[in-house]
């Protein structure tokens, strides 16, 4: 890639006011650096991932509210997490995890394993309990 | 308390990390130098481990690797230690910046309150350096921000053990020895063996024929997954590419500069030649990466298109494959 192409578009760096690094090539051919606000592919690829997390949140916030499935599976995907992380924050076995995703037993947990989901998603036992509808 | 620490941007963090702290002991070497040297090339497909809810796929080494190799090949000797609680991790800081060492630290990104909170995902093998404390915060040089930033306490307690593949365990790292005389030419030469090893492996998963297999795939992703995912795939597939740090182009365009420095050290003109080919490489993973974002931008999924970018894909498996070993043979 040459220096002089090097994209310049908006991304979601341009409104934090953060550039990134590139290698390319200057007008005789040798490798030099130079700073880039960002790239449209790539700008899409991440609105498009973040598309995907927000609808993986709504439809999780759903079911919450249809008691299909408990609070931690939807504050879960509020922090992006997936199983596997979640089942490491909070030390427990991913079977275990994902027992607890069941309103009835959810409904049975002790404060102190509350109070560990609580801490996985830096909230409250309470805020865990009562997620907001609006 | 602040130590003298000359902070300078990079590409990607593990390398920028390197040289920042080699730069900082006397030892003046480039980014793409330490990328080279430490092999830090490669590509791996991992369909079997879900990334962000698609299959993993890399287009380096494993964490750690890049400055464990680059040390073993220059003869320097790098301490890390790990901790399984926080106020002993706390305390080997603290000791260290005492002690005038500006020290890396193996980071989480997801509570790196200075980055764009789009970027704020569960990535654990971040790198950065910390190189002073006051009452309430860490002074941080991430070679991946344009300057210095700081942490609070709690944050960078957080960073440190945050949880989930690769955590880190509040690793730090610091070189402990650095010779007076480096080799640098028996280096570079060991650094683009195991990297042309790497590439041309006989493992279909990895390198060249990892790249192939990746292209097979593709083309079966929009009839197999459906469009939403095959799209959601690709898109992260890009973003594997070209944004974690890696100066664009997959790292092709940081190796391209590292065999052109190599070049001249080795006054080997092939090498040079063929930095040149390994840009226009590092053009056509670009123009992969357009092509893709066409896809999922229109979130159609036509499976012609798919079709063509794996044409695309399987395009550069086989220049690739020519390239290493041309690479190969250009310093045996």
């Amino acid at each position: 890639m040459e220096k002089d192409k090097v994209p310049q578009d908006t991304s979601n760096l341009t409104k934090n006011n953060v550039k990134e690094l590139l290698y390319a090539t200057d007008e005789n051919g040798n490798y030099t650096t130079t700073l880039s606000t960002g790239w449209e592919p790539k700008a899409i690829a991440l609105s498009n991932s973040i598309d995907e997390i927000n609808e993986r949140i709504a439809e999780a916030k759903e079911q919450v509210l249809n008691g299909e499935v408990s609070p931690i599976a939807y504050f879960m995907e509020l922090n992006k997490m997936d199983l596997t992380i979640l089942a490491s924050y909070v030390g427990m076995w991913k079977w275990r995890v994902k027992r607890h995703f069941k309103p009835k037993n959810f409904a049975t947990l002790s404060d102190k394993i509350l109070q560990k989901y609580a801490d996985a998603f830096e909230i409250s036992i309470a805020e865990l309990k009562n997620i907001k509808t609006e | 308390m602040q130590l003298n620490f000359t902070h300078h941007q990079s590409a990607h963090c593990e390398n920028g990390v390197a040289s920042n702290l080699l730069k900082n002991s006397g030892l003046n070497i480039s980014e793409p130098m330490v990328f080279g040297i430490g092999s830090g090339l490669f590509f791996v497909y991992l369909p079997f481990i879900k990334v962000n809810h698609a299959p993993a796929i890399s287009y380096r080494t494993l964490p750690g690797q890049i400055f464990n190799k680059l040390a073993s090949r220059l003869n320097l000797k790098i301490k890390r230690q790990k901790f399984s609680s926080v106020s002993n991790a706390n305390k080997a800081l603290d000791e260290n910046l005492k002690n005038n060492i500006p020290t890396g630290l193996q980071v989480g990104v997801y509570h790196l309150s200075y980055f764009p909170d789009e970027y704020r995902f569960h990535f654990n093998a971040h790198n950065l350096v910390v190189y002073g404390k006051t009452e309430t915060d860490y002074l941080v040089s991430d070679p991946v921000m344009e300057t210095v930033t700081t942490l609070t306490h709690d944050e960078l307690d957080k960073v440190r053990f945050a949880k989930g593949a690769f955590a880190p365990r509040g690793q730090m790292y610091y070189p402990i020895q650095i010779p007076k005389d480096v080799d640098l030419k028996s280096a570079i030469i060991k650094g683009i063996k195991n990297t042309c090893r790497d590439m041309l492996a006989p493992m279909p998963i990895v390198g060249v024929r990892g790249i192939k297999f990746v292209s097979r795939q593709i083309r079966k992703w929009p009839l197999k997954h459906g469009t939403k995912k095959a799209n959601h795939y690709l898109a992260q597939m890009v973003r594997m590419q070209e944004e974690i740090g890696t100066g664009g182009g997959g790292f092709r365009f940081i190796y391209a500069a590292f065999l052109q420095e190599a070049s001249v050290i080795l006054n080997n003109e092939e090498l040079k030649i063929l930095s040149k080919e390994m840009t226009q490489i590092g053009d056509s993973w670009r123009d992969f990466a357009v092509e893709a974002s066409r896809i999922y931008k229109n979130r159609s999924a036509k499976e012609d298109a798919y079709n063509t970018i794996a044409d695309e894909l399987l395009d550069i498996a086989n220049r690739e494959e020519i390239f290493f070993k041309k690479l190969k043979k250009a310093i045996s």
